[in-house]
């Protein structure tokens, strides 16, 4: 339960730490750490070298003018009372209410559950909802990422090995529209056995605009377009969404383990998507 | 860059030493600083049971290095009691409730719990028992801890 050896950086600079990226061999970010370092802990990973961008303060800001932009230092404490977030995505604070305890949430980033990627990751989640961009930068430049293409495979983001996330932007809807977050673990703060976030628009009790998420349940967090598409332009009873879920459900690649069946996790998920839906129709 | 100077400042104290940068705030509290109230249970961040205090948050010290509270103020179970010895509410109502009996986790639980009440000690059972929820106790059942917590509250509003 100790980690393998490593060298250690702490860049006082975006430059300087990009440039350690590009020069030093086989290294990984070391950021809020609470994923990274039971890894190292555990030796799952054993990185040469870990460059640590606590020290690169321009990475923490939360700016709003029309768009959020929320650097990728920000502590997931921070996000859970910052009054940016609470005013314009007041989603991101009911989804951190489940992002592990207090005490992992006064070190880790968003920046982190980003790039850890979980499959059962509720940042991620939120991310996808409003298809965020992704700014990752490298010694030579600076690429956006759609949220939408972030996630390659299980645990696998898009971003190479010299890159670093940088900012994370987010263009809340227009008008009014409400939002729901509903997740199952076992207990408070465990990983999620199936969570959904969604945000919608009513107009005269019809859908006229939707975005469901779904973390838990695949390989990876993702934007469940099935159900998007079979709910926009249905009217808003339950009868008609619980018919219009069943077929989107059945398109969904359940996790299967011994612990935890594919099929449990598809009933708790259809619960959750009517329960989220509803949450965010009241709101609406 | 293996061997890395360290300071801090613990509980009050100046504490400096060299440790590899790969250790642990856990191990170096432990081992440099020679505070070994700070338990280390799964060092993966699972139990709690290693929670201390730096500059004002709780924090699992398994997922900190060491070299990252370079300049830190650091408070561990050692610097919860007042400097006479005397103890502060929270280890009192521990004991008037019962609220420990291998004590493995309790440094843990008392850590946590002072961060979480410093910001706002007027907490509800179901607040609290979520506070607690990333601490893990295999004696007691948590009644006690619950009930102690709530105990501690009630005098540190009134403080």
């Amino acid at each position: 339960m100790k980690a393998s050896a490593f060298s250690y950086h702490k860049p006082s600079t975006l430059h300087d730490a990009l440039h350690l990226l590009q020069s030093e061999e086989d290294a990984k970010i070391l950021a809020g750490g609470q994923s990274l370092m039971p890894m190292l802990n555990m030796r799952f990973v054993q990185p040469e070298t870990l460059i640590d961008v606590n020290g690169l303060e321009e990475l923490s800001a939360i700016h709003y003018s029309d768009i959020i932009e929320i650097g990728a230092l920000a502590r997931q404490k921070t996000l859970a009372s910052n009054p940016i977030i609470q005013q314009h995505l007041p989603i991101m604070q009911e989804a951190l209410k489940w992002v592990g305890h207090f005490q992992t949430q006064t070190r880790g980033t968003i920046g982190g559950s980003l790039c850890h990627l979980d499959p059962a990751a509720e940042l991620p989640m939120v991310a996808l909802l409003y298809d965020a961009e992704l700014e990752v930068s490298n010694a030579s430049g600076t690429r956006s990422i759609p949220m939408q293409e972030w996630a390659l495979a299980y645990m696998m983001p898009s971003i190479g090995p010299d890159e670093l996330l940088t900012k994370i932007v987010i263009r809340p809807w227009q008008g009014a529209y409400g939002y729901g977050f509903q997740e199952f673990a076992r207990r408070h703060g465990d990983f999620a056995i199936a969570a959904v976030g969604c945000l919608l628009k009513l107009e005269n009790n019809i859908i006229t605009n939707i975005s469901v998420s779904i973390g838990g349940v695949e390989d990876v967090p993702r934007r469940f377009i099935e159900c998007e598409n079979s709910l926009t332009g249905a009217e808003f009873n339950k009868d008609e969404i619980g018919e219009r879920i069943i077929e989107p459900l059945n398109q969904v690649q359940y996790l299967d383990d011994s612990l935890i069946t594919g099929a449990y996790r598809r009933r708790l998920l259809k619960g959750l998507l009517l329960r989220a839906i509803e949450q965010a129709a009241n709101r609406a | 860059m293996q061997d890395q100077q360290i300071e801090m400042q613990v509980n009050g104290k100046p504490v400096s030493g060299v440790a590899e940068s790969r250790t642990h705030l856990g191990d170096f509290l432990r081992q440099t600083a020679g505070l070994t109230g700070t338990h280390l249970g799964c060092e993966h961040g699972v139990c709690g049971a290693c929670t201390v205090i730096v500059n004002g948050d709780a924090v699992r010290s398994c997922l900190m290095l060491a070299v990252q509270a370079n300049n830190c103020e650091v408070t561990t179970i050692e610097g919860i009691a007042e400097e006479d010895g005397s103890l502060h509410p929270l280890q009192e109502a521990f004991q008037n409730n019962h609220a420990l009996q291998c004590g493995f986790c309790t440094a843990g639980m008392i850590t946590s719990l002072y961060a979480f009440l410093s910001e706002n000690p007027s907490r509800s059972d179901e607040e609290i028992r979520e506070a607690i929820s990333g601490n893990i106790c295999r004696c007691t059942g948590y009644q006690g801890i619950v009930l102690a917590a709530k105990e501690a509250a009630e005098k540190l509003a009134k403080r």
